[in-house]
């Protein structure tokens, strides 16, 4: 009877170092038992984007990141039985297996591939329905078009494809956590109203479903919260045992740091009420959770409580929502401050004059940005009180109307010629804008399944 | 060796760490007390309610703090704040990860609680700002 599952993760979004998970690979690799590398490369936007990419090309639509993270590691993966599971297929999971088994038949292996389907809700729900759904906004009332819908299903499909003997789990939009929770249920056969199990399994996912951010990323403020070698930060892996104790480590050699600090952030990470954190698979309770630092780089967490899963799922519907334009000119040296307010001015007064539907926003980066906001306020208090010696203006909006966002960039290009003294350095960028809004969708419209590549071919 | 008169404002950074994260327009920040002796001092200042006034100009809709002893944190969840979150606000920092240093950013006044816990701040980490 096995008891102790190792769980590595190899990514903890789509734009993440790509040769992190090596070390992590070589780690699992010198032991015994179950183990499992992770990735998580689907943000809230990547699905919508690959959704539109395989509208143009039915062969594509998984996430471009796929090659780029599998092709480092999954050589040697498959000579060390370390199964691989993620989220990478996007929009075409089966596109995306059918792109690893190349990989692999390239490298002279020819593993057996599971495909997860079934979150999508794409013509199951009119959009009505789906707008009838929305929770939080009414961002989908009266719209006449959505580019995709996808649920958050649960870790049972995971678990069904290495129950088929899978050694690559490949999935479609899934609930993050259940990237873990699924091998544990696979290899501790834990049953699907077990709760305290699924929240102990969930909390390891949850933990590790930001890669680094548990080990030392997204922590360091130098001379306050230091982090050894940042530069080469090893990411997590979890050691879980049949009772649901895991332990946080990363591989030896390489940097970051795993402590009480790192995990207790990363526990809390993007959860509201901790008593009530929903998944598909449970409710889990991180009131009563423990954190206990066990050795160097080593933590055991365990307490974890779960309730019985909501009757509904989570469901992220995007919609294209126009571009967004964003144009920028700096000035420096002596009365700068003055010069960039003169400069928002003159825009402010061109637009109104022209185009005067649409928002836009300014932002002196170097004074007012990152806590700025869009009515200004912020930036209005900055700016008068400003002795800055080198200022950024950003300028932004949003629209269908192209016409006025490109007049907002060219507005702000003239200010070379027409605007205050020593502008210098303008940059404009024109971007397609995906919006999305949240649903709650019974889970009768979703129907997750797991099948193996060559049976669907 | 850190220098205080007794009346100056104690900036929130030097008792606590923070870590912001999003859902579409919500934002969260975990809160954790750099040591235990913290945690009364934070749990009388940084109430939801200062924790509104101090995002103001971002216009939170709602302001609540979960305490988790056990942990030594607070979770404080703000609504609205995001201008639309990450697929629709027009500012650089759709998701407000930067937020977590505008938490930070609070002023606490120099109560005894306040006092006790700068006194037990580890000394490497007893950085004067």
């Amino acid at each position: 009877m096995t008891d102790m599952v190792r769980i590595g993760s190899g990514a903890g979004f789509a734009g993440d170092r790509v040769e992190a998970a090596v070390p992590v690979v070589a780690e699992l690799a010198r032991h015994e038992g179950p183990r499992f590398l992770i990735f998580e490369t689907l943000a809230e936007r990547t699905l919508a984007a690959c959704q539109l990419a395989r509208r143009n090309d039915p062969s594509c639509g998984y996430s471009p990141a796929l090659e780029r993270f599998v092709a480092p590691i999954l050589a040697s993966c498959l000579s060390s039985g370390i199964r691989i599971i993620g989220n990478f297929g996007a929009a075409n999971p089966r596109a995306a297996a059918a792109r690893i088994a190349a990989l692999a038949k390239a490298a002279g292996f020819s593993p057996c591939i599971a495909v997860v389907d079934g979150a999508s809700l794409d013509g199951r729900l009119s959009v009505a329905e789906l707008a009838a759904r929305e929770v939080g906004g009414t961002l989908l009332q009266g719209r006449q078009a959505i580019v995709s819908a996808d649920a958050y299903i649960g870790a049972t499909a995971i678990m069904e494809g290495l129950d088929l003997g899978a050694d690559i789990v490949v999935t479609g939009r899934i609930a993050d956590p259940a990237l873990a929770l699924g091998p544990l249920r696979h290899v501790f056969r834990w049953n699907e109203d077990e709760w305290d199990l699924l929240a102990a399994g969930t909390l390891a996912g949850h933990l590790l479903e930001c890669g680094a951010q548990v080990s030392g990323g997204y922590f360091a403020d130098p001379g306050v919260k230091d982090v050894p070698d940042l530069s080469h930060v090893g990411f997590p892996i979890a050691e879980i045992a049949r009772d649901g104790t895991l332990t946080l480590t990363k591989p030896p050699g390489t940097g970051g740091r795993i402590d009480r600090f790192t995990v207790i952030e990363q526990m809390l990470y993007e959860i509201h009420d901790p008593a009530a954190y929903l998944t598909p698979d449970v409710v889990l309770d991180l009131t009563a959770a423990r954190v206990e630092e066990i050795g160097p780089d080593r933590v055991r967490v365990s307490g974890a409580r779960g309730h019985a899963r909501p009757e509904t799922l989570k469901t992220t519907v995007c919609f294209e929502a126009g571009h967004l334009a964003e144009a920028e000119i700096s000035y420096a040296g002596p009365n700068a401050a003055a010069r960039a307010q003169l400069a928002a001015q003159i825009i402010r007064t061109r637009m109104a004059e022209q185009a005067p539907h649409l928002l836009v926003r300014v932002d002196a980066i170097g004074l007012a940005s990152l806590f700025n906001d869009t009515a200004g306020t912020v930036l209005a208090e900055q700016v008068l009180q400003a002795r800055a010696q080198d200022v950024r203006l950003r300028f932004a909006a949003q629209s269908t109307d192209l016409q006025a966002l490109n007049l907002l960039l060219d507005e702000v290009e003239a200010l070379y010629c027409v605007g205050p003294a020593g502008g210098g350095g303008v940059r404009r960028h024109l971007t397609a804008r995906l919006s999305s809004a949240s649903c709650l969708v019974e889970r009768s419209f979703t129907h997750p399944c797991a099948t193996l590549l060559e049976e669907a071919a | 060796m850190t220098m205080h008169r007794p009346t100056a404002p104690i900036l929130l950074h030097r008792l606590a760490f923070a870590r912001a994260g999003d859902k579409g327009n919500r934002l969260n920040i975990a809160m954790v007390c750099r040591v235990p002796e913290a945690y009364p001092a934070l749990a009388e200042q940084v109430t939801a309610d200062a924790v509104a006034a101090h995002f103001a100009p971002r216009r939170p809709t709602r302001v609540v703090r979960y305490d988790l002893p056990n942990l030594g944190a607070f979770n404080f969840v703000l609504d609205d704040v995001l201008e639309g979150g990450v697929n629709a606000s027009l500012g650089l920092d759709g998701h407000g990860k930067a937020l977590s240093f505008r938490l930070l950013e609070l002023e606490l006044a120099p109560t005894q609680k306040v006092q006790e816990a700068l006194r037990v701040l580890p000394a490497a980490h007893a950085i004067n700002i």
